[in-house]
């Protein structure tokens, strides 16, 4: 089936995209700032999503020019997510806010278990944001867009008056087709499951935060953020019993086993000395103050199977790039109190609580 | 407040100043409140100052010891 | 991390727990108070009290500077940016303790208060550098390891020249806390102490020997990380087994008896001590803490300000001051894990991540749930 990838619909201003409007003068993406003529509907704005949003984003398919993308047919089950993107800064070692908001819908319809097909993108701009960060932002997100073969078919730009948004916040939306025979729901952990993640943890949230606070790397911590749709498509083939497939995003593994937790009523009990985390995240952890279990993470994967399937799924992760570093972290069990407990490097234990506000970093 | 860590001193800078590694993270840090201190050695870090070097020998004596605590009659 | 790893090493660990199985005489209970909230911290976060035998108790003491600063402290603050629109600088620990009026830091700066967070000292110099036109306070909290400093900032505050910086002071000392304790009529029973860690890189294992000559008490001083508390409550059994009170050191890679006398004659050149001061569920404690000396007056944020100090009680269910003096335990507390959480503290212990409620909170209550 031809992949239906439209050009980007303009919005509201009745002009069509396959009809190129005269402009005055290109746009000047290299000196150029967005003001609020590009919000508003008008020619500018016009101008602004041929000339960036369209060029990099669409292909040669013509534009349906409506409101909305009229998507082909399906056979099954649909899966829609969406997510908004505030990261700051919006550039960082690995990534940027982009290819993040491509990556991070992809994912979160794949663990549903779902085809990513396609995304809708809406951009909230800032009176006075340069255009050529944003182009670097639009060619990102359709750079990530093409390699995960997932198009951008519908989108949105509003522009806020200076000091109203921090550059520019991105929403996706992601759409995907459910495939058969899987059933993936946070609520499916079940006592004696094995509990694995896809590889070192806490790497996206310490080179943000590295950025951030200036900190120097020998080796830089580079965010992780990927698509993981094709990783999690070998998985479920291998293994299409797995119960639980979540990616631990904001407030890290500890956030996401609390959750599942919850949802399933049951307790997890995992073990500190096997957790994958890169020794310049834990020493960057070390200083800040902070536990590297309550790390963001956007290009990895926590997944919950039954416990005679793990060394067969752990092989088949291994095999695939993204998660090379693959392990096996414990495993569910009862406990109607639904405690995450961790058996520490010492041999005791102790809680796995769920984060209290913001990781606010211990000086002492 | 007792949070600090011990990290090894890279590069000594202007001002009382240097750098330190904790596995590869640096850090600029000051010297301020120690003496005597050379690129190789280690420093205990708290709230962006060293505090008092770290003494290699007793540091490898008392895991010494704590092997040998381990290791006698089980 | 070298000198971090090997001290965390689980084989090692269980090591040292297994010669304290050997030599705790199982017919007595062995009463043990730690002093330093990074001990506090660290016997929750690494499940220590799994690897001792149940007549080895560890109780928690006054150790956690945030715990101790009383409400009336952060009313001081909190007026200061409120009324007199300061920058204020602090560490990250003091944002969330409740304060009068169910207010705190991290609320004010939602409404608009400029409050900074910060590393070092050095960072609230160089807020102060940038913004001259405004006044730059520094919130300062802790025991001896954190003064020095806040010594050298105020030093180098007069050398740059920088009129709009000064210091709101809570500087508090360590001996005069254990004195405090040892004092409270009817307090809690002790066998023995285990002593702050980096305290006493500061200040040296020398004013801990009052405690045994006085007290009849032994103190260990141990080192940060985990092998260093069990290895040191080892030595402590050992003292105790053989009826001797002494102050010995297990933190000998950083501690000397002498201490950091640079650090110390900088902290000499600045402060001086308070005739007494109040401290969270210890009451009115004589020599207990520090303010500026008259030659740095000038960078005395209370005097600058006119900021009086106004005692206010805690709240009534609120158990801090026992759990800081070692009578009680968190979960003993009757809003413990109820209405005080991390999330919703009533009392400071709930706050600090080092506060004996934080920790077993965090860490540990699973070990209360049926």
């Amino acid at each position: 089936m031809r992949s239906p990838l439209h050009l980007w619909p303009v919005q509201g201003c009745g002009v069509s995209c396959n009809i190129k409007a005269v402009y005055a003068r290109p746009l000047d993406l290299k000196h150029g700032l967005v003001d609020m003529s590009h919000g508003s509907g008008g020619r500018a704005m016009a101008q602004l999503i041929d000339e960036l949003f369209a060029r990099e984003l669409g292909n040669e398919f013509l534009a349906q020019g409506d409101d909305g993308a009229r998507l082909p047919t399906f056979n099954g089950r649909l899966v829609v997510s969406t997510d908004a993107h505030v990261v700051s800064p919006l550039f960082f070692p690995g990534g940027d806010i982009g290819c993040l908001s491509v990556h991070g819908t992809i994912n979160d319809v794949a663990v549903m278990g779902a085809r990513p097909l396609y995304l809708t993108a809406s951009f909230i701009l800032e009176e006075g944001f340069a255009l050529a960060s944003l182009t670097r932002i639009v060619a990102s997100m359709a750079q990530a867009s093409r390699e995960a073969g997932v198009p951008v078919v519908a989108g949105d730009t509003k522009v806020v008056e200076r000091g109203k948004a921090d550059g520019v916040f991105i929403t996706t939306t992601g759409v995907g087709l459910l495939r058969e025979g899987i059933d993936l729901s946070g609520a499916n952990a079940r006592p004696g499951d094995t509990v694995l993640v896809s590889g070192f943890l806490g790497d996206h949230g310490m080179a943000v935060l590295a950025q951030r606070e200036n900190m120097q790397f020998g080796n830089p911590v580079v965010s992780d953020t990927a698509a993981l749709h094709g990783l999690i498509e070998a998985m479920l083939t291998a293994v299409p019993d797995i119960h639980v497939l979540r990616d631990p995003t904001r407030g890290g593994l500890a956030t996401t086993l609390n959750e599942i937790a919850q949802q399933s009523a049951v307790g997890f009990m995992i073990d500190e000395a096997v957790l994958p985390v890169r020794s310049e995240v834990a020493a960057g952890c070390e200083l800040l103050g902070l536990d590297p279990l309550y790390v963001a993470n956007e290009g990895k994967l926590v997944v919950i199977c039954p416990r005679h399937r793990a060394s067969g799924l752990l092989q088949i992760m291994r095999a695939h790039p993204l998660a090379t570093e693959a392990a096996v972290i414990g495993e569910v069990v009862v406990d109607r109190h639904r405690f995450v407990q961790m058996k520490t490097r010492m041999g005791g234990c102790r809680m796995v609580d769920w984060l209290s506000g913001e990781q606010l970093p211990r000086i002492c | 407040m007792c949070l600090a860590m011990p990290a090894r001193v890279v590069e000594l800078c202007d001002g009382d100043l240097a750098v330190v590694d904790l596995d590869g993270v640096r850090k600029e840090i000051s010297l301020a409140l120690v003496e005597d201190i050379a690129v190789g050695d280690y420093v205990i870090l708290h709230a962006g100052y060293a505090l008092q070097k770290l003494d290699i020998e007793e540091a490898e004596k008392t895991l010494e010891l704590f092997r040998e605590l381990g290791a006698s009659s089980a | 991390m070298k000198y971090i790893d090997e001290f965390r090493d689980g084989d090692l660990a269980r090591g040292i727990a297994a010669a304290i199985g050997r030599v705790a005489m199982p017919e007595r209970k062995y009463r043990l108070m730690e002093f330093c909230g990074g001990h506090t911290h660290a016997i929750s976060r690494y499940g220590i009290v799994d690897l001792l035998p149940a007549h080895v108790e560890l109780i928690h003491g006054p150790g956690c500077p945030v715990c101790v600063l009383p409400i009336g402290r952060i009313d001081q603050a909190i007026r200061l940016i409120r009324e007199q629109g300061v920058i204020l600088c602090t560490y990250a620990d003091t944002l969330r303790i409740p304060a009068s009026g169910h207010l705190s830091l991290m609320k004010v700066r939602a409404e608009g208060g400029d409050i900074r967070m910060i590393y070092s000292t050095a960072d609230a110099l160089k807020i102060a550098r940038e913004n001259p036109s405004r006044q730059v306070v520094f919130f300062a909290i802790g025991f001896e390891t954190t003064t020095p400093p806040t010594a050298v900032a105020v030093i180098q505050a007069r050398q740059q020249g920088l009129g709009n910086f000064s210091v709101l002071c809570n500087h508090v000392l360590t001996p005069a806390a254990m004195h405090a304790i040892l004092a409270v009529p009817d307090g809690v029973a002790l066998d023995g102490f285990i002593g702050p860690a980096h305290v006493s890189t500061v200040i040296g294992s020398a004013p801990y020997e009052i405690f045994p000559k006085d007290y009849g008490k032994p103190v260990v001083i141990a080192g940060f990380e985990p092998l260093d508390v069990i290895r040191a409550i080892h030595m402590l059994i050992l003292q105790i087994n053989a009826g001797r009170a002494e102050v010995e050191n297990e933190f000998t890679r950083a501690v000397t008896r002498d201490g950091n006398r640079k650090a110390q004659a900088l902290v000499a050149e600045v402060f001086e001590l308070r005739a007494s001061f109040e401290w969270r569920g210890l009451g009115s404690v004589a020599s207990s803490a520090l303010r500026l000396k008259p030659t740095f007056a000038g960078f005395d944020a209370e005097q600058r300000f006119g900021l009086a100090y106004i005692p206010v009680p805690d709240h009534k269910a609120c158990e801090c001051g026992a759990i800081l003096r070692g009578e009680k335990r968190p979960q003993e507390c009757r809003i413990f894990g109820t209405v005080c959480t991390p999330q919703t503290p009533v009392g400071s212990c709930m706050v600090s991540a080092e506060g004996a409620c934080a920790a077993h909170y965090t860490y540990g209550r699973f070990r209360d749930a049926a």
